[in-house]
């Protein structure tokens, strides 16, 4: 099995090794294969087409996730000039699972948040796997008040399995840290727009979350509770994931259909990690559009817009 | 049967089944100490244990009645009720829960809001129904507590929640997650016209109601041993792989982290409440 691919894709990596088989004949062979390279090339696209034209819930859920799929500092080299990190959150600790700091997108100052997954062993360990403990919450709270102070938008860029759940982060206040994000940001005085760009796992993930645009790439998802962890409750077996994927309806078309996000990012075929490049050049499009319509808003009409926005969230009969 | 019985003549041998004499109801057992408690005596102690002092737990609408005075409330948005706008299903489909939970409870959802007065002060004063799908955040639950803050801001009165939950509702997916946002939200209004908000959190209190407007008191409090925290205590010991400390997560614990402001005994309830909304509120010594 190739581990470049997901299970659901092993048809094509299937024709994608037969590829490269070919060239390697074709390099030391008279005989011009070049037209079934071509021909093989053609179906394996169409393959990956038909395949990514009806993926399950599950599925989405598995390329969030996927190991290669680009990160939040994948998108801060790609995307931002002249970063400068900011670190700590004054009180406790510097948390390496949130990362933050000042850049400019297209020359124009920011302030840009996000959590780091971690690419290795080492650097997994170092980012705690993406799961922020409560001084990481703090130090993106400092920076977002910071932002406010200096009238610099936000962007906030979400991709964690959730808030950690340690001794240490419940000693040092995990509710309250994630409590807090919510309360200020929902009235902080500067643009705030939310992309998520992976997994956006529960609290963990809304505590950056709230503002006044929020986006999801096209296979990213957004949940309350994991799936794994939603199938061990309520069907007492994590086996059952997949099925708890799709009641839940966590991917970026049934939340949009839901009203619960404002736009979708599309991803290159097959996936982010298949052309980071391109991904990174859709998803600063999508920002320049998002922060093009919070600037056309007068900051007073936009908070209010962002109270209304986020008071009529529910369902519910009168 | 043993050997004592099998040597009774029949008509003195007496059958298991009338000993089941005693009403149910009647007597009850604390679940802390195990010392068998006289009903009557429970209600006259606000379900704390007058041998141990363990706080059961109570009813929303049991709460709210012993915490407001007995005149004047008024319920808010009673009429709301929950709609299962996802068709979710697991091995039962949210629908049928909801029916059993309000069948079993009495209510059409988690959160019971009261208008009314403590100790003849206005107040708007809201408190969680555990036993409705373990006091689980959904979209009527968000909405209730939004209008409770409403009422506040319109009337100028003070807000006290009781909070008992597991935390945001799953079957209700990513709309209970944005709860937390939405009720959080509200909060901050409150907090800008410098409306006091005493949040009272009791067993237990977890998950995302922890994580948005349980945290956010002006006051936080809770009562004793009353189990409080965002990640449910066996989520942790399997991340963490070790037995987690006595006492981890419980009131007095988040008392010493500095987590709450104070705990509070049921039977002082009103008094300290009382007590603390007057000077919040620059009023009068009671």
């Amino acid at each position: 099995m190739n581990l470049n691919f997901l299970d659901f894709e092993q048809p094509i990596a299937e024709l994608e090794a037969k590829i490269e088989e070919l060239r390697y004949v074709g390099s030391d062979n008279e005989i011009n294969i070049g037209e079934e390279i071509q021909r093989l090339q053609n179906k394996s696209r169409d393959l990956t087409e038909s395949i990514f034209s009806n993926l399950k819930a599950a599925q989405i859920a598995q390329l969030a996730r996927h190991p290669q799929r680009p990160y939040f500092l994948d998108y801060i080299e790609q995307l931002f000039t002249d970063f400068e990190e900011l670190h700590g959150d004054r009180a406790f600790a510097d948390d390496n699972a949130i990362v933050g700091g000042v850049a400019r997108l297209d020359g124009r100052p920011l302030m840009v948040i996000g959590q780091q997954k971690g690419r290795d062993t080492k650097e997994k360990v170092r980012r705690n796997f993406g799961m922020p403990r409560p001084e990481g919450y703090r130090k993106a709270l400092r920076l977002m008040h910071m932002a406010e102070r200096f009238k610099l938008p936000v962007l906030t860029f979400i991709d964690t399995p959730g808030a950690y759940p340690g001794v240490g982060a419940e000693e040092r206040g995990q509710s309250e840290a994630i409590a807090r994000n919510l309360f200020e940001m929902s009235a902080l005085k500067t643009p705030i727009i939310t992309t998520v760009i992976g997994e956006g796992g529960s609290g963990g993930a809304l505590a950056i979350g709230v503002g006044d645009r929020l986006m999801m790439l096209q296979y990213s998802t957004y949940s309350v509770i994991s799936p794994e962890g939603c199938a061990s409750i309520l069907w007492k077996s994590s086996d059952k994931a997949a099925e708890a994927a799709e009641a839940m309806g966590l991917t970026a078309h049934r939340l949009k259909e839901l009203g619960l996000i404002d736009h979708i990012i599309s991803e290159p075929l097959g996936g982010a990690h298949r052309d980071p490049e391109m991904m990174a050049a859709n998803l600063r499009q999508a920002l320049l559009e998002s922060l093009e319509i919070v600037d056309a808003t007068p900051l007073d009409k936009l908070l209010e817009q962002r109270y209304t926005k986020l008071i009529r969230y529910g369902n519910y009969a009168e | 049967m043993n050997w004592f019985t099998k040597l009774l003549p029949s008509r003195i041998r007496t059958e298991g089944g009338n000993r089941k004499s005693v009403p149910e109801g009647l007597w009850s057992k604390c679940q802390a100490c195990g010392a068998v408690l006289y009903r009557a005596e429970m209600d006259r102690n606000l379900d704390v244990c007058p041998k141990c002092d363990h706080h059961m737990r109570i009813g929303a609408r049991q709460r709210l009645e012993q915490f407001l005075d007995a005149e004047g409330r008024e319920e808010i948005a009673a009429n709301l009720k929950p709609v299962d706008a996802l068709k979710f299903r697991d091995i039962k489909k949210y629908k049928d829960r909801l029916t059993q939970a309000q069948r079993a409870t009495s209510e059409h959802d988690a959160l019971v809001v009261m208008q009314g007065t403590l100790k003849s002060m206005p107040l708007v004063a809201a408190a969680f129904e555990f036993k409705f799908m373990g006091g689980s955040m959904g979209s009527v639950v968000g909405e209730r507590f939004v209008r409770a803050v409403n009422t506040c801001i319109e009337h100028n009165m003070p807000l006290v929640c009781f909070s008992a939950s597991g935390g945001a509702r799953m079957q209700e997916a990513l709309f209970s997650l944005m709860q937390m946002a939405k009720t959080s939200a509200a909060l901050a209004r409150l907090n800008k016209k410098g409306i006091p908000f005493i949040s009272v959190m009791t067993d237990p209190t977890m998950g995302g109601v922890s994580a948005s407007l349980a945290m956010l008191g002006d006051i936080n409090a809770a009562e004793p041993n009353a189990l409080i925290g965002f990640a449910g205590p066996r989520v942790i010991e399997q991340t963490v792989r070790e037995t987690l400390p006595e006492g981890f997560q419980r009131s007095e614990f988040l008392l010493e982290h500095g987590a709450i402001d104070m705990i509070i005994d049921r039977r002082e309830m009103r008094d300290r409440l009382a007590n603390v909304l007057a000077m919040l509120t620059r009023q009068p010594s009671l």
